[in-house]
């Protein structure tokens, strides 16, 4: 017998809360600080912008030049939030700490042979990645102040879109022009970083993706217009899946397409509620929310807010604030940032 | 890209085609009051003279660009042109889409989400150049490269 379950699509509401001008050119990144109180925006105009609350309206706070050459394409809070790191199609990542009262380039990582297309910073504050068109993905050690180089990892085949650490553990996932997502973890016998798993399944470029609160699942979009979602299953998992190289295993449990018009940009999975959100070429924000009582290897997915016109041009990037449930930044080729409310 | 700079010229004799005609302007397009909406032809007047990277010719005189190879619809703001290299092996083939993509986007009200495609079929690496063409984040970095702009805009610039 057939048990048919009327599904219930909760009617949310995404309101554009203010829009935010100052970058010249298109904006490439939004990154909330760890506590949610300020907002950096980062683009072509080589500069880095700091808004912060006044009231109810969001202001400049500071403006970052001068560290960077060329298009700064991505920033990170460190999770302290005393540290800002920038990507930049320098060649170079910048870190910008505010030990003199102000924010302040101090430190630039010098070694990637062409354009940085994103930054990392893992959960313990102590290592940063970094990837780039020249196809490696480097991590890097912080002590005091100091950045050494731990690895340079040579295992995509194509330009490296999109690096990000699990949210508890020492590991890293990288996205690339090569279609493929890659799993890094350090070996701790030889303290020699390697790919512990590859990700194959997108039919184009992965531009981002973004792990869940816990960590054993990943969503990435595509230029192939579609997400997918993954799961890590460990060695010795109850479902039966071989993990030949004793290692976990990840697998494509979910692909949303049919969607998405254009190449997806960026996405992220909410810590908080579990909602993801997209970024797409087709100037849309959408929201999705993972289906109560689903099976957990063969989740389902409902789009729940689609938000037509979101910007004029190309969404570049979208983030949740982390301390504020339904909050929401988004980046443009508009030269706009955008703040959002989502409440259900 | 390096190789765009290549001095030797891989097609040597290249085969010329008729150029179209100047465009007639009707009485409606003069008259201001009236919306006036992006067509093939128009995107085709805005490409038709960039010039070949290595041949004293435009783009419309090798037939690399053509009217019917342009999709236009203005109302979804989608701009698709598909052009056609000159050999199979053209190794100007990404240096070619990357000049058709600046023009249109010098020219075109930033609305517009412009494809810029090598005719199905037509060159051996069609899809790695289609790829890199339509990746806007390797486009914007390559037009910071001011050596390759150089380049691209000797292409854009009108002759005299």
């Amino acid at each position: 017998m057939r048990t048919v379950r009327i599904k219930k699509v909760t009617m949310g509401i995404l309101e554009l809360k203010q829009s935010l001008t100052g970058h010249k050119g298109r904006v490439w990144n939004v990154c909330w600080h760890p506590k949610g109180i300020n907002l950096a925006s980062c683009g072509e105009d080589k500069t880095i912008i700091i808004w912060g609350l006044e009231g109810p309206k969001w202001v400049t706070k500071m403006i970052l030049t001068e560290g960077h050459s060329r298009t700064i394409r991505e920033l990170a809070w460190s999770p302290c939030g005393n540290y800002i790191a920038s990507a930049s199609f320098d060649a170079t990542t910048a870190v910008w700490d505010k030990k003199s009262g102000q924010f302040e380039c101090n430190s630039t990582l010098e070694g990637h042979e062409h354009e940085v297309k994103s930054v990392s910073w893992s959960i313990s504050g102590q290592l940063l990645a970094t990837c780039s068109r020249d196809k490696s993905v480097w991590v890097w050690e912080v002590n005091d102040d100091e950045y050494d180089c731990a690895a340079v990892i040579n295992s995509h085949t194509q330009d490296v879109k999109k690096v990000r650490w699990h949210p508890h553990e020492e590991i890293l996932a990288s996205a690339s022009y090569d279609n493929t997502v890659k799993i890094f973890k350090e070996d701790i016998a030889d303290s020699d970083w390697s790919c512990i798993a590859t990700l194959s399944s997108h039919t184009s470029t992965v531009w981002s993706l973004s792990w869940d609160a816990v960590g054993n699942r990943i969503a990435t979009c595509s230029d192939d217009k579609t997400i997918k979602i993954w799961r890590e299953y460990k060695p010795g998992n109850d479902t039966g899946v071989a993990t030949p190289n004793n290692e976990s295993v990840w697998k494509c449990i979910c692909t949303l397409s049919g969607y998405h018009t254009r190449t997806i940009y960026d996405i992220d999975w909410c810590k908080i509620t579990g909602l993801l959100v997209t970024a797409c070429g087709d100037d849309i924000i959408r929201i999705f929310k993972e289906d109560d009582n689903c099976d957990s290897h063969q989740p389902n997915f409902t789009l729940i807010y689609t938000m037509d016109n979101a910007h004029a041009q190309d969404v570049n990037c979208v983030q949740w604030n982390p301390t504020v449930a339904g909050q929401l930044a988004s980046a443009s080729d508009d030269s706009t940032v955008k703040i959002w409310f989502y409440s259900e | 890209m390096s190789d765009a700079m290549s001095e030797n010229l891989e097609n040597i004799n290249p085969k010329l085609y008729k150029k179209l005609d100047a465009r007639e302007i009707t009485a409606e397009e003069h008259d201001e009051d009236v919306a006036d909406e992006f067509d093939a032809r128009e995107i085709f007047d805005i490409i038709r003279n960039i010039n070949d990277p290595e041949h004293p010719l435009t783009l419309e005189e090798l037939n690399v660009v053509e009217q019917n190879l342009i999709e236009v619809d203005d109302k979804r703001n989608k701009v698709d042109v598909k052009f056609t290299p000159t050999i199979p092996h053209c190794s100007m083939a990404t240096l070619i889409g990357l000049s058709i993509r600046v023009q249109l986007l010098r020219a075109l009200p930033a609305r517009f989400k412009v494809s810029v495609e090598i005719s199905p079929g037509t060159h051996f690496s069609e899809a790695a150049v289609n790829k890199q063409l339509a990746d806007k984040e390797r486009v914007a970095a390559a037009l910071e490269n001011s050596m390759l702009l150089g380049v691209i805009n000797q292409c854009l610039a009108p002759k005299n």
